[in-house]
């Protein structure tokens, strides 16, 4: 059965391709993705709360190292198969090797629905998981030259919107406790489902409106956009194994490693890299990569990794 | 009656919202004592720019001041942004008031 969130995506498309007038106000999208943020923050946080956190810190740098490789993966396949010029190479490499908070936030609520448990630092891999490729894709443009201002480049990406909301959540999550939380839950926890429907309903929108770029762009875009995907899934599922995840963080992982970025890294890089086309990224990244994970990328992660942790175990 | 007003320009700056803060430093670096952001929507070589989210909204600025400095500001802008981003900035004469503000 399709989950009731995933419904509301596909009717905010199928609208949006019917060209319905329908159209959510500016402020709701960005109070939405306020709210999601904090409340993933706030549910990470919470669970941070019941264990010690120094064995985390190996884990963290496992999966900045798996956003550096995937970052490096994306670009080489773009430069030399796609023939992409180095400066578009660079920035959509960045895009795939970062996360997608509203792709980990409908995997959380896929698992949460059939009652499948993860481990509570799957958040601060997702904050941590932004930031390696945004500086990657910088390094594989510019090199380590000082024209780049990585001060306020750095700023960018280490106190966006995005990752700040995320950290405060946790930090808030950590220090009051489930007993703290208490008061909010209603707010943050329990109406979390209907908030990301919401939510969804909008990216069903916006992805519609990339349709019409991708028919542009040809069949290496597409092709790129759903086995980029596929191939940082299982890199992410072997790094999740690795590190000893259960079931459900193994797949959210994976879930991790195949989203790309529409937020936080279109903005830096067009600072950044400012001769990179936009609109090929986004393209890809909403037009194909965002719908294939929701909505056939986390079911088929989830049983990959149940077969690899039944042949590993 | 007549009014004593002076001339000045006024430039307009159509642009991408996400280069924002980057061109406020620029404007306060080139020592523009005043200006004024909207949001825009509206059409264009790059396509649609709706505005319904961040990454295809777009601004509008406003700044009068003397031709030479209008110039010297534009110069920068062209210098800077016209090669990769989505901007449009042209200058119009006006007519003010309290010329001691547009400097």
């Amino acid at each position: 059965m399709i989950d009731v969130v995933v419904l509301f995506f596909l009717f905010g498309l199928a609208a949006g391709l019917l060209r319905s007038e329908l159209k959510l106000p500016v402020a709701l999208y960005e109070s939405l993705s306020v709210f999601l943020l904090v409340a993933i923050g706030l549910k990470g946080g919470q669970g941070l709360a019941s264990q010690p956190l120094a064995p985390l810190l190996p884990q963290l740098l496992a999966v900045v190292v798996l956003g550096v490789v995937l970052t490096l993966i994306a670009f080489l396949i773009l430069q030399y198969a796609g023939r992409f010029s180095r400066a578009d190479a660079s920035s959509m490499a960045a895009h795939y090797g970062s996360v997608s908070v509203a792709t980990f936030a409908v995997g959380v609520n896929w698992l949460t629905t059939r009652d499948i448990p993860f481990e509570s630092q799957l958040t601060i891999f997702l904050a941590v998981m932004e930031i390696p490729a945004i500086l990657v894709g910088i390094v594989l443009m510019r090199g380590l030259g000082k024209q780049t201002r990585w001060g306020a480049l750095a700023h960018e990406a280490l106190l966006g919107k995005g990752v700040t909301l995320l950290l405060g959540g946790m930090l808030i999550g950590w220090a009051a406790g489930p007993d703290g939380l208490a008061p909010i839950k209603p707010l943050f926890f329990d109406l979390f489902k209907g908030v990301l429907a919401l939510f969804l309903l909008e990216m069903g929108l916006i992805v519609s409106h990339q349709v019409d770029e991708l028919k542009k762009r040809g069949l290496f875009i597409l092709s790129f956009a759903i086995l980029m995907p596929l191939l940082s899934a299982v890199l992410g599922l072997g790094c999740g194994i690795l590190l000893g995840l259960s079931l459900g963080g193994v797949t959210l992982l994976a879930t991790l490693a195949a989203s790309a970025s529409y937020i936080a890294v279109p903005a830096t890089m067009r600072l950044a890299i400012p001769e990179a086309n936009p609109v090929i990224s986004l393209a890809a990244v909403l037009g194909v990569t965002f719908p294939f994970n929701i909505l056939i990328g986390i079911p088929l992660y989830h049983r990959l990794a149940s077969y690899f942790i039944g042949v590993a175990g | 009656m007549s009014l004593n007003t002076q001339a000045r320009t006024l430039l307009t700056v159509i642009t991408e919202a996400a280069i924002e803060q980057v061109l406020v430093r620029d404007l306060d670096r080139l020592g523009v004592r005043g200006y004024t952001i909207s949001d825009a929507r509206g059409r264009g070589s790059h396509g649609v720019r709706e505005g319904a989210w961040t990454k295809s909204a777009n601004i509008r600025i406003e700044m009068i001041f003397p031709r030479a400095v209008a110039e010297v500001t534009l110069l920068h802008l062209q210098d800077t942004y016209f090669a990769n981003y989505a901007m449009v900035a042209f200058l119009q004469d006006v007519e003010v008031l309290r010329s001691d503000k547009f400097l």
